[in-house]
């Protein structure tokens, strides 16, 4: 069984003393970031990129993956005890979740989001194990045009899905594309958009980006705001323990969201986000128990499935970026950048050569995901005291921690001159109602895109019609333009903005 | 011609500006031709195409009604400026003056950004964000980082 034999390896790697530390500290990070509002993902990654130059590949990683679903677990305890989401794929969860907190039932709803994550992490890391290596074989398959063509299906699957004006996030993939093309001409050595600034030459590095839009932005976007005044339920958090009643009405829900999730978590751009909100809608159309609590009044069956279904998808969400090299949201393709700091080309030839890396990263989830149980349930006083932490004294130490970071990418202040350009930018984005995520992406696929555009053009003698006449290419294209066509139907569009304005409300 | 969405009219004339500009630049280096594509073949063709999705969000944003003309609203110039400035003068200053004046620096400045600004909180976050920094990244990950003023000659 090439499975076990694999998944053994993953827990060999995974199970020493150095890569278990890493494992939970980047648990315990992500929860402390899920949890403390105004701070995400995103901009913690980036935070930390500078840091990972010090470590090893594997440990790095396994960290970087730590806080992603660590954030994943510390949105939810927000969403249930303030009804703020801490990550937007927690955003259902707060429906149910703040009105059984209002009822005296936070306990059980932590309860119901952290079993049932433990559950949907489980089953995510088995999916992974499972499907990742026939996939790398087929991606072993791909010509330069099919991977073009499968980077088109890539970033466009990421923004159909994802909120907002669809003709905005395709501008923004671009720009992040364009932005990507400020650096040496790898084929021909020219210097390109680098108003002879010698920095510039080695182009802009993605850490800068995202720390000025993500980390330097949405700080000043929030401080724009009037200050928010929170009701936290700090109290009543007592018996954790749900009742045997909740366990009924909570598993078949945990399962459906976890097959959903493992599902819709591969898609390209589905990820945790899209999962939660299928899963609620599931679960609301769904028959449950006879006099079991209204949907929206804190039924616990609205808490287990989103947070199964977003925790499965986290983890399914690491398949493409594993697999493909093809980051399906933007923490994946800072997971990119972080393999490339480290020597690492992301791509279907990872699973092979840095089978330690591969196979220790995944098992390192399911540990991971254990961990982030004892962190979080028996734990949870800690948090909550933490969400009282005033954003005043927060957004200084993210400060503090992006500057230092930023200077020591290359010792060099250039950097944090570009951040600023870049703080600017991202508030001009928040502004004008502009995603920046589809940006980052664009920005890490973009000379990779370009490489294979130019090499399977190349190939072909410069005939374009290579990308339609190639079946496996086509047949990404042509699902990358019925994604565009079925979200711009008058129907489904419809739809779309209806679930988006319920998550702004 | 009247703005309908001043988000979207402001959006569009970006992506349609820097559309151009990037399209323009790109014309200085070797085009080359599809079959033997050259440095400004792909930043060319993504240039005219985000170029056109900005000419199309300005055409929407001029004849598609939207509730109340979609104003792009207040600027939060304080805190843009404070942080931004705050920002760049830490990263002017941390090699000259090194990290232990930079850092409360940057923690007093940007501090003044918020509307709830109070002098002993702020003193106390800059002192437990000099000594975490100091033991994260001087002692923990050994990056090297000028600790005290040139002047000093301890940095040599």
């Amino acid at each position: 069984m090439d499975l076990i034999n694999n998944l053994m390896l993953g827990f060999g790697v995974a199970f020493t003393a150095t890569n278990l530390l890493y494992a939970f500290g980047g648990a315990m990070l992500g929860t402390l970031i899920g949890v403390l509002p105004g701070l995400g993902p995103v901009a913690t990654i980036a935070m930390l990129l500078p840091s990972i130059y010090a470590l090893d590949a594997t440990p790095a990683l396994i960290m970087l993956a730590g806080i992603y679903y660590g954030a994943q677990y510390g949105g939810s305890t927000t969403a249930i005890l303030i009804n703020v989401p801490g990550e937007s794929s927690s955003v259902v969860t707060a429906i149910d979740g703040y009105q059984m907190a209002r009822k005296g039932r936070a306990g059980a709803a932590l309860a119901a989001a952290g079993l049932g994550s433990f559950f949907a992490g489980c089953v995510g890391t088995i999916v992974i194990a499972a499907f990742a290596p026939p996939l790398t074989e087929l991606a072993f398959k791909f010509g330069p045009a099919e991977y073009f063509s499968l980077m088109v299906l890539g970033l466009i699957g990421a923004v159909v899905l994802a909120s907002g004006s669809l003709i905005k996030a395709i501008a923004m993939i671009l720009l992040g594309l364009l932005l990507g093309q400020i650096n040496t001409d790898v084929i021909s050595g020219v210097p390109r958009f680098s108003f002879d600034i010698p920095e510039l030459t080695d182009g802009i590095g993605f850490v800068t980006i995202a720390m000025g839009i993500f980390g330097f932005g949405e700080i000043i976007a929030n401080l724009g705001r009037p200050a928010e005044h929170r009701e936290v339920f700090t109290k009543d958090v007592k018996g954790l323990w749900p009742t045997r009643q909740d366990f009924q009405d909570a598993w078949p829900a945990v399962l459906r969201g976890t097959a959903l999730g493992s599902l819709l978590g591969v898609l390209p751009g589905g990820g945790a986000l899209l999962a939660a909100f299928a899963a609620y809608t599931v679960e609301k159309k769904s028959r449950g128990r006879v006099g079991e609590v209204p949907f929206g009044q804190g039924n616990i069956r609205g808490v287990a499935g989103p947070e199964s279904a977003n925790n499965a998808g986290a983890q399914t969400s690491f398949i493409p970026m594993l697999t493909l090299g093809i980051p399906p949201n933007a923490v994946m393709a800072l997971m990119v950048g972080a393999m490339t700091i480290k020597g690492i080309q992301p791509g279907p030839q990872v699973m092979t050569s840095n089978p330690e890396l591969f196979w220790g990263l995944i098992a390192s989830m399911w540990v991971g995901n254990a961990m982030l149980v004892i962190l979080n349930l028996p734990l949870i006083g800690i948090w909550i005291k933490l969400l009282t932490v005033p954003y005043r004294l927060l957004y200084p130490a993210i400060l503090s921690f992006c500057c230092i970071g930023l200077y020591t990418l290359n010792n060099n202040n250039f950097d944090v001159y570009m951040a600023v350009l870049f703080g600017v930018i991202g508030y001009a984005f928040y502004k004008l109602h502009c995603e920046p995520a589809p940006l980052l992406l664009g920005f890490i696929l973009g000379p990779m895109m370009e490489e294979n555009l130019r090499r399977a053009l190349l190939l072909s003698r410069g005939d374009w019609t290579t990308f339609a006449t190639r079946p496996l290419s086509a047949g990404l294209l042509a699902a990358a333009v019925l994604m565009i066509v079925v979200v711009s139907m008058p129907s489904i569009k419809k739809k779309r903005e209806e679930a988006f304005q319920d998550e702004e409300a | 011609m009247k703005i309908k969405s001043e988000r979207d009219f402001w959006a569009g004339m970006m992506f349609l500006l820097v559309g151009v500009a990037f399209a323009w630049g790109a014309l200085s280096y070797n085009f080359g031709s599809s079959a033997r594509p050259g440095p400004a073949y792909f930043p060319f063709g993504l240039g005219v195409l985000l170029a056109l999705l900005g000419a199309l969000e300005l055409f929407k944003a001029l004849t598609i009604e939207s509730d109340g003309g979609d104003p792009i609203g207040g600027i939060a110039w304080k805190p843009l400026i404070v942080i931004l400035v705050a920002v760049a003068l830490f990263g002017f200053a941390l090699p000259r003056l090194g990290l232990v004046i930079t850092l409360p620096l940057l923690v007093l400045i940007s501090s003044w950004a918020s509307d709830e600004f109070s002098w002993k909180a702020t003193v106390a976050n800059a002192v437990v964000l000099i000594t975490m920094s100091w033991l994260i990244f001087i002692k923990g990950l050994s990056l090297i980082i000028p600790m005290w003023p040139t002047i000093f000659g301890a940095a040599a």
